[in-house]
């Protein structure tokens, strides 16, 4: 614990841009481009699985207003990734702008730009493909060897070894373990074994994908677009367009949501290969629908828990294995999988004698899946947590109780988190508050309400990352103006999270000043310093740090011009916020005269840049628990409460980290209780918009309470760990539990519909 | 087609297609705020006004809104800044781009009922999808709104 108090850090200030976005002013990128681009379509497969034997054109480039259509034979043949991630990428280069090889329903036959959207879609239903249809491989169970190859080019090409084989339709498999796992399996009076399935669940980030892109007036290719990835979507674009990164910029205005989605440069290539292509600028905007054809959802999983245990609660051996869809194409798959294990069994550090973690990642003809906010940990969450509880209910132990004994805690190091410590770690603490805060004894015991309806409750606890250790790369620029303010410029992306202005309150507090005398600027390749993106839990913990480093480099710098001014010896001044003091005399230079100084005659700038890596990613801790009451005549599930308690280390900002939290739980429940996606025979999404993928609406989550629980993480800035995605990981099997309260069935599978829990209840009885 | 209507409280005109969405032809006109979040009638996030009703201006052709009082967030600033610190306050605002659709509505709701409870507040806004802030901070800013005024 750290009691320091600031004056800034740990206190609610407003989000920078909040009055822009709630008065509704132009500042995503479909309001601030200019008239007159290109409207991109693309024509997508029907069909999961084919080879492109032709495409005929001829009737759709007739249409007034088409200026180019585009076929797999337009578009250059070196493949590339359109994950998110640090070079060399863990996802393999399996994908071409437009391929002869059709993947999925949804994977790309065309692409057409037009002058309108009326003649784009004109020219859409115009062309005519025939196609040579192949079988699709759809069943997640015999993907691997499948004779059926998704991918049986010879240009595959994996930038990591991580264990893929495209001959096997196998995108990475790993086994990791600690101890004799089976010896102690044995040995354990109580073995579990039980198979969970979670879907391909769409973060629906309220924004669909969009970039624009246009020639700059260098010549260069400018792109506009809605990412968390600035730097990797160059880079991305540099190879798969074939031309310098040093000659392409992208930039994000604000952007409306990203939940891992915008991770992944989905949509990005298509405007600007047309804009190379036609020179003009173009824009595409994806439909809801296109959202969920071709989108990047979370990684479908089906995940295998043994458990072993005493009689007495005491959690020994844990045995995972996941087998995980990566869909048609492998963005995010090899890493995703490795959260389902590495981010869920820790959690059992405090008794666990022996794990072991295996996974074997696979390419089918569905959606490819991506990044979404948790990152396989909510899935192996889900999992193992659902298990957890199972013991319990299964010795009638109160899983709390039973939680209290195995838990992680501070100072314990986990062999299943690469072998990291726990430095700060409030799990226990956490639970505690929970418990009180939500009146678990009070709500734990079934309820039987006398209407055919019953109440109860269920717990889960939850860990993540912050960063990627010893990947992740977070920068900052502080830069001195002439009033004595700062530009503070980032690569990391607010997509509404507040990131912008937590590291501002940073910057604030190491420089004495107030957040409204920093202006933060992101996300601009040209402008802003690198920065891997925002993802991975990473931007507070890291790019909060480079906030620090910066801070104290600017610092040092602008007491050695001061005291060039003085004529005084840097040592002998000190740096008090809005001046530098010459402690010998006391005489004061303000900020404003530094700047100025920089200006006229001086070899210095008075501006800073440091970057930030971190070789460990110190686990946030979570408990939380719902209260329901469900309908044995329905099967409706009524949410009723829900509690959690967050261990972030020190919250910067408690409203945001709260939003955050509130968030995260919502969207939690969502695909626990109604969010479906089914697959049908041809590989196609049936729910593919918002009438059938049932967001919640804020009549279905009852009352939400988010409290708070310290640690201090000494590798944090200011003691702080992550929030964003945490937060996400406990709705699924606390309510799982509190289901089976009610109606004494577990439910191993995502979503739990009311329709579910009906045709159990009635086969049951 | 010729179509005449009263946007933000000036009389315009315009020219448009038979199949044209008012969502669309508000954007044309500059009125950005005006969001599309799906295409079949469920995010709320392209809600204005029509006569003082709010209406979702995706579902609505813009000939039906010829000869009609149309008010967007941008010509509505005044009523909006004087509830809209409060939900900033919460942190509520996030990624914004569900925003002006549940300003307005909200807008809608404290014209037709200045002193509503939570549950009021939640059934009228319950069209309003917001993905990020889980709804309970935009409750929390308004119900802090309603006891300012409360004194």
């Amino acid at each position: 614990m750290d009691n320091r108090t600031y004056k800034t850090v740990g206190r609610t200030v407003r989000k920078k841009d909040a009055m822009q976005l709630l008065l509704g002013k132009p500042v995503y990128t479909h309001d601030i481009i200019p008239k007159g681009a290109l409207v991109v379509k693309l024509l997508r497969s029907p069909h999961a699985h084919a080879m492109v034997a032709s495409v005929n054109k001829k009737a759709a480039s007739a249409v007034p207003g088409v200026a180019g259509i585009y076929t797999w034979e337009d578009a250059p043949g070196n493949r590339f990734a359109i994950a998110g991630q640090t070079y060399p990428e863990a996802s393999p280069y399996d994908r071409l702008i437009i391929d002869r090889h059709i993947r999925f329903v949804g994977d790309v036959v065309a692409i057409v730009a037009a002058e309108t959207e009326a003649a784009a879609d004109k020219a859409i239903r115009l062309i005519k493909v025939n196609y040579e249809l192949l079988d699709p491989v759809l069943d997640i169970h015999t993907a691997k060897d499948n004779p059926i190859l998704v991918h049986p080019e010879e240009d595959w090409f994996p930038p990591c070894q991580v264990g893929g084989d495209p001959k096997r339709n196998l995108v990475a498999c790993e086994t990791d373990s600690h101890g004799d796992v089976d010896r102690i399996m044995e040995e354990c009076d109580i073995v579990l074994e039980h198979t969970y399935h979670t879907r391909a669940f769409n973060q629906a980030m309220m924004e669909t994908f969009r970039t624009y892109s246009e020639l700059d007036r260098y010549g260069r290719l400018h792109l506009i677009s809605s990412t968390q990835i600035v730097f990797h979507t160059r880079r991305i674009l540099s190879r798969a367009l074939g031309i310098p990164k040093s000659m392409i910029r992208v930039e994000k205005p604000r952007i409306g949501g990203g939940f891992g989605a915008k991770q992944t440069a989905v949509c990005d290539v298509y405007p600007a290969f047309v804009t190379m292509k036609t020179g003009r600028p173009a824009e595409i905007i994806y439909s809801r629908k296109e959202s969920f054809d071709a989108g990047s959802p979370r990684h479908e999983m089906e995940i295998k828990v043994k458990l072993g245990a005493d009689k007495d609660g005491r959690i020994r051996a844990l045995d995972l294995y996941t087998l995980s869809n990566t869909g048609a194409y492998g963005e995010h798959g090899p890493t995703t999988v490795g959260l389902s294990g590495h981010k869920s069994i820790p959690m059992y550090t405090g008794s666990l004698e022996a794990y072991r973690f295996a996974y074997d990642v696979v390419y089918t003809n569905t959606v490819p899946a991506g990044a979404y906010r948790g990152y396989g940990a909510t899935q192996g969450i889900f999992a193992l947590e659902s298990a957890v509880n199972e013991l319990a209910e299964k010795l009638h132990m109160d899983p709390t109780v039973m939680r209290e004994q195995n838990m992680v805690r501070e100072g314990m190091v986990m062999p299943a988190y690469y072998g990291e410590t726990a430095n700060a770690c409030a799990l226990d603490r956490c639970l505690a508050h929970c418990k009180e805060m939500f009146h678990w004894d009070e709500k734990y015991p079934v309820r039987d309400m006398g209407n055919g309806k019953v109440r109860t409750a269920g717990v889960a606890m939850a860990m993540q990352g912050s960063c990627i250790s010893g990947i992740d790369v977070g920068s900052a620029t502080i830069k001195l103006n002439e009033d004595g303010g700062y530009n503070l410029l980032i690569g990391a992306a607010d997509m509404g999270t507040g990131c912008d202005t937590i590291l501002a309150q940073m910057l604030a507090e190491n420089m004495d000043c107030s957040v409204d005398d920093v202006a933060v600027f992101g996300a601009d390749t040209d402008a802003s310093p690198y920065d891997s993106g925002s993802y991975a839990s990473s931007t507070t913990y890291i790019t909060g740090k480079a906030v620090e480093k910066a801070c104290d480099d600017l610092k040092k710098k602008l007491c050695r011009i001061a005291a060039d001014m003085l004529q005084v010896d840097p040592a002998d001044v000190q740096f008090e916020g809005k001046y530098v003091r010459c402690l010998a005399d006391d005489r004061k230079i303000p900020l404003g005269d530094i700047a100025y100084k920089t200006q006229v005659f001086s070899n210095e700038h008075a501006e800073a840049t440091a970057s930030h890596s971190s070789p460990v990613s110190p686990p946030p801790y979570m408990v939380g628990m719902v209260e329901i009451e469900l309908d044995k005549e329905t099967g409706h599930v009524e949410v009723l409460n829900v509690c959690a308690v967050v261990d972030c280390g020190i919250p910067i900002n408690p409203a945001l980290a709260t939003i955050q939290t509130e968030g995260g739980l919502v969207q939690g429940i969502g695909h626990t209780l109604m969010e479906n996606v089914t697959i049908n025979k041809k590989g196609k999404i049936i729910e593919d918009n918002f009438l059938q993928y049932k967001l919640p609406t804020r009549l279905d989550m009852g009352h939400l309470k988010v409290e708070f629980e310290q640690s201090y993480e000494p590798t944090g800035p200011f003691g702080a760990k992550s929030i964003g995605e945490i937060v996400i990981n406990t709705p699924a099997p606390a309510l799982a539990h509190a289901i089976y309260r009610a109606t004494g069935v577990w439910h191993r599978e995502l979503p739990i519909t009311p329709e579910k829990i009906l045709m159990e209840l009635l086969q049951k009885n | 087609m010729e179509v005449r209507m009263k946007l933000n409280g000036k009389n315009i005109t315009g020219d448009v297609r038979p199949d044209s969405l008012l969502i669309d032809f508000l954007r044309e006109k500059g009125c950005v705020s005006v969001k599309r979040g799906c295409e079949t009638s469920n995010c709320g996030l392209c809600t204005v006004l029509m006569d003082g009703k709010p209406v979702l201006s995706c579902s609505l052709l813009t000939l039906r809104a010829a000869g009609h009082d149309i008010f967007t967030l941008e010509g509505l600033q005044e009523e909006a800044s004087e509830f809209v610190g409060f939900i900033a306050d919460q942190g509520a605002d996030q990624c914004g781009f569900c925003n002006p659709g549940f300003v307005m509505n909200t807008i809608a709701l404290l014209r037709e009922n200045p002193d509503p409870t939570d549950d009021e507040i939640r059934a009228f806004l319950s069209g309003n999808l917001c993905r990020c802030s889980g709804y309970e901070g935009q409750l929390r800013g308004i119900r802090n709104y309603l006891s300012s005024r409360h004194g």
